[in-house]
């Protein structure tokens, strides 16, 4: 049929008008429970591990401020700061968090806690690659050729993990063969995909004791020094990003470093086990 | 009946649809009042020439003048299938009523009127799709006939029909043109031509070969081509 | 196999000892997704309609947006809506990353493509019946649409719920501008990708069984829907 242009405005006029319409349903949607929160970007790994669930009621009740957390790799969550839409990181890549302050992205980072990453494999560990060396573990998959997990998504434990390589003396940008897999996915999908192809991988304790889809895995390599793995919180800069909840934002942080904090942290275990270590006030 | 300027005249009607020359320069003139039954065989351009006439189908060429003075008639069509939305006959022939600009007040008791006139009073509240295939067509009739046309267009309205459900329909066609509506049908059903008609159209390849009244065609057909056509649908006369 | 029945298992257990935190999941899902469909159909089922049956300048290349629209990865659909919705982003100020509101915002724009698409489909096969009638009765385009929306009313309402199952499924989308927070934007899809990454895949498989007996209820209703509206209305 042609339409008229009359007609065309007529009907155009009433989309819009049902649209809008619409757009009033979603407007008046009751406002969130909460009206005091403060979102945190964090780790795939704490969120993961159970940490959050533990912790954050405590806080919440203590001091009525609800804590939404967002799990993404350490670098997405850095991204997600400098971008403005998180108020408080928590995170683990010292380096790139001290970077993110010296930026003026962050106020000040404080040193929280630390679990410690271990080296999952196969039972039968081809590689020989068992013990308490992190640098050697690695040098023998890399001499094996096994197949190695590697999440090559930028978060604190895929930096992590090419730390340990280039100590171990191996340029693993060029010596990567078949064996070594990158899943550009967080922890859990990258043991699912290990535990999937009996492949060797780096992850933290914590994510590996809830992790539930094991198959043949096991810990082979951990107790070595360099595998401690520290977090640290920061607030993310309010005069960059002004909507910054920066009351609710430290007064987060402030608990979280204050003995009370750091005790409940302390007392977060999955089987009796500890799966983190506050140390807050060091200068890690 | 003829007196003044034809109902309706058509000069050098042309339609092209889709490369084919449907209608090839046609002529006609229709007088009020008459019922006219256009005859032809298949595709020689009945239904293009009733939706051409209507106003469906534009022309290639030439012109349609109404009542010589380009007023176009008052007029609706009814189709071989009836066309119904899905709600009741009644609301059916008040939709129509309403489309054509008459006030809310009377649209009901006019819709009411023309459903009995059509004898489907009884069912005016039935959903007009779930009504049988003869009932669907007188609904569209009195959905027609409630707009009081002038003249009405009716293409081959008994021929997915049964015996009596068409034989229900030509008494109502028959009935409209009593009250005054000038009716142009097409037909392949030659009894029902007879039965109805006080003229016919024959139309070949596009072009009208013959307008005659009713008796004298079916006893002397003018064009040769009308002839065969008779004969051929008619063998065993 | 095993696991598949024990999820089965375990989906049972969830519904017949389901907590306020898994009725939270399951309630905000539904919540979400009917919010945008119905705002992604206000906005799909006009726009399908006009294309259906209008002929205006552009037309075509209009079919063809929606339809490549229908296959776009829902992934880059939320990419689009988190820089939008992003503090650093031009709606930024609004600050609806990671609330519920972006995650209807971003069905809605999954769900306008799907409605409208199928919408168009609906109205031309109408049209296609109807036209030569409602041109002889002289309706006009605005009537006529109207007309074709209100007798297509069923099938379109079954449109609407294709649109809810799309909404419902979505993961990629609400992943990425929801955040998937706990209590707060987490919703089925997105606590079966947690479940999932956690390795507990009999827990995750049960979440999703409880999905589909949802959608399956929605897609029984539609087809109920039309089977009362073709006795009823032919």
């Amino acid at each position: 049929m042609e339409m008229t242009a009359r007609a065309f405005w007529r009907l155009s006029l009433a989309w819009v008008a049902a649209a809008t319409a619409a757009s009033t349903i979603l407007a008046t949607r009751p406002a969130e429970a909460a009206d005091r929160f403060i979102t945190v970007a964090s780790t795939t790994s704490t969120e993961q591990s159970g940490l959050f669930k533990y912790l954050l009621p405590i806080f919440e009740k203590k001091s009525g401020i609800a804590v939404h957390v967002v799990a993404q790799g350490t670098g997405q969550a850095l991204d997600t700061g400098k971008r403005g839409d998180a108020d408080v990181l928590f995170v683990h890549n010292r380096v790139a968090e001290v970077k993110f302050v010296a930026d003026g992205y962050g106020v000040k980072r404080f040193p929280v806690m630390y679990n410690d990453f271990v080296i999952v494999g196969p039972k039968d560990d081809p590689a020989h690659a068992k013990g308490n060396d992190v640098l050697e573990g690695l040098k023998k998959i890399a001499a094996a050729k096994a197949a190695f997990c590697s999440r090559a998504d930028k978060s604190g434990t895929h930096a992590a993990e090419l730390r340990y390589w280039k100590a171990a003396g191996i340029d693993i940008a060029k010596d990567k063969g078949p064996w070594y897999r990158e899943t550009g996915s967080g922890m859990g999908p990258t043991l699912n995909t290990a535990s999937g192809m009996n492949a060797y991988a780096l992850t933290d304790r914590a994510t590996w004791l809830n992790f539930k889809n094991r198959g043949d895995l096991v810990i082979l390599v951990e107790g070595d020094k360099r595998l401690f793995n520290q977090y640290g919180v920061m607030l993310v800069n309010p005069a960059r990003h002004p909507h910054v909840k920066k009351e609710a934002g430290q007064q987060f942080i402030d608990w979280l470093v204050s003995p009370e904090g750091q005790q409940a942290i302390a007392g977060y275990k999955i089987n009796g086990e500890q799966l983190f270590f506050p140390n807050a006030g060091t200068d890690n | 009946m003829a007196d003044g300027a034809p109902l309706l005249e058509a000069r050098g009607l042309t339609v092209v649809l889709g490369g084919v020359r449907a209608l090839d320069g046609l002529d006609l003139a229709l007088a009020p009042g008459l019922r006219t039954i256009v005859l032809g065989a298949n595709g020689a351009g009945k239904s293009v020439l009733l939706r051409t006439l209507h106003g469906l189908v534009a022309p290639t060429a030439g012109e349609i003048r109404w009542h010589g003075n380009g007023r176009r008639a008052r007029q609706a069509m009814v189709f071989q299938r009836p066309v119904m939305l899905r709600r009741s006959a009644l609301a059916n022939v008040e939709y129509a009523l309403a489309v054509a600009g008459v006030p809310r007040p009377v649209r009901e008791s006019r819709a009411r009127d023309a459903l009995g006139r059509v004898g489907l009073s009884a069912v005016a509240g039935r959903s007009a799709r779930v009504l049988s295939g003869g009932e669907q067509q007188r609904l569209a009739l009195a959905r027609a006939w409630a707009l009081e046309p002038e003249i009405l267009f009716l293409d081959e309205p008994t021929a997915s029909l049964d015996p009596g459900a068409a034989a229900e329909v030509e008494r109502v066609v028959a009935a409209i043109a009593a009250a005054g509506t000038r009716i142009v049908m097409t037909t392949h059903n030659l009894g029902q031509a007879r039965r109805l008609a006080d003229e016919i159209v024959f139309l070949h390849a596009g072009r009208a070969t013959e307008q005659t009244a009713a008796d004298r065609f079916f006893e002397h057909p003018l064009s040769p081509e009308a002839e065969q056509y008779l004969k051929g649908e008619l063998p065993w006369k | 196999m095993f696991e598949i029945l024990s999820s089965f298992e375990i989906a049972l257990g969830l519904i017949t000892h389901a907590d306020a935190e898994l009725w939270g999941i399951v309630w905000l899902s539904i919540e979400l997704s009917v919010v945008a469909a119905v705002i992604g159909g206000a906005m799909g089922l006009p726009l399908g309609a006009i294309v259906g049956i209008a002929r205006f300048p552009g037309r075509r290349a209009l079919i063809v947006v929606l339809n490549a629209m229908l296959g776009l990865p829902s992934v880059v659909v939320g990419l689009v809506f988190y820089l939008l919705l992003s503090r650093a982003g031009p709606l930024g100020e609004w600050g609806l990353l990671f609330t519920p509101k972006a995650i209807v915002i971003a069905q809605a724009a999954l769900v306008v493509p799907i409605v409208a698409a199928l919408t168009r489909q609906v109205i031309e096969d109408a049209w296609a019946e109807y036209a030569e009638q409602m041109r002889s009765l002289g309706v006009g385009t605005a009537r006529a649409v109207r007309t074709l929306l209100w007798d297509t009313r069923f099938t379109l309402f079954t449109v609407g719920l294709a649109g809810f199952g799309r909404a419902a499924s979505e993961v990629g989308a609400v992943m990425v501008v929801g955040g998937n927070i706990d209590g707060v934007t987490r919703v089925m899809t997105t606590a079966i990708a947690l479940e999932t990454s956690k390795g507990d895949l009999p827990l995750a498989l049960g979440l999703g069984v409880i999905l589909i007996g949802i959608v399956l209820a929605v897609n029984a209703a539609a087809y109920g829907i039309r089977e009362w509206s073709a006795r009823r209305h032919g």
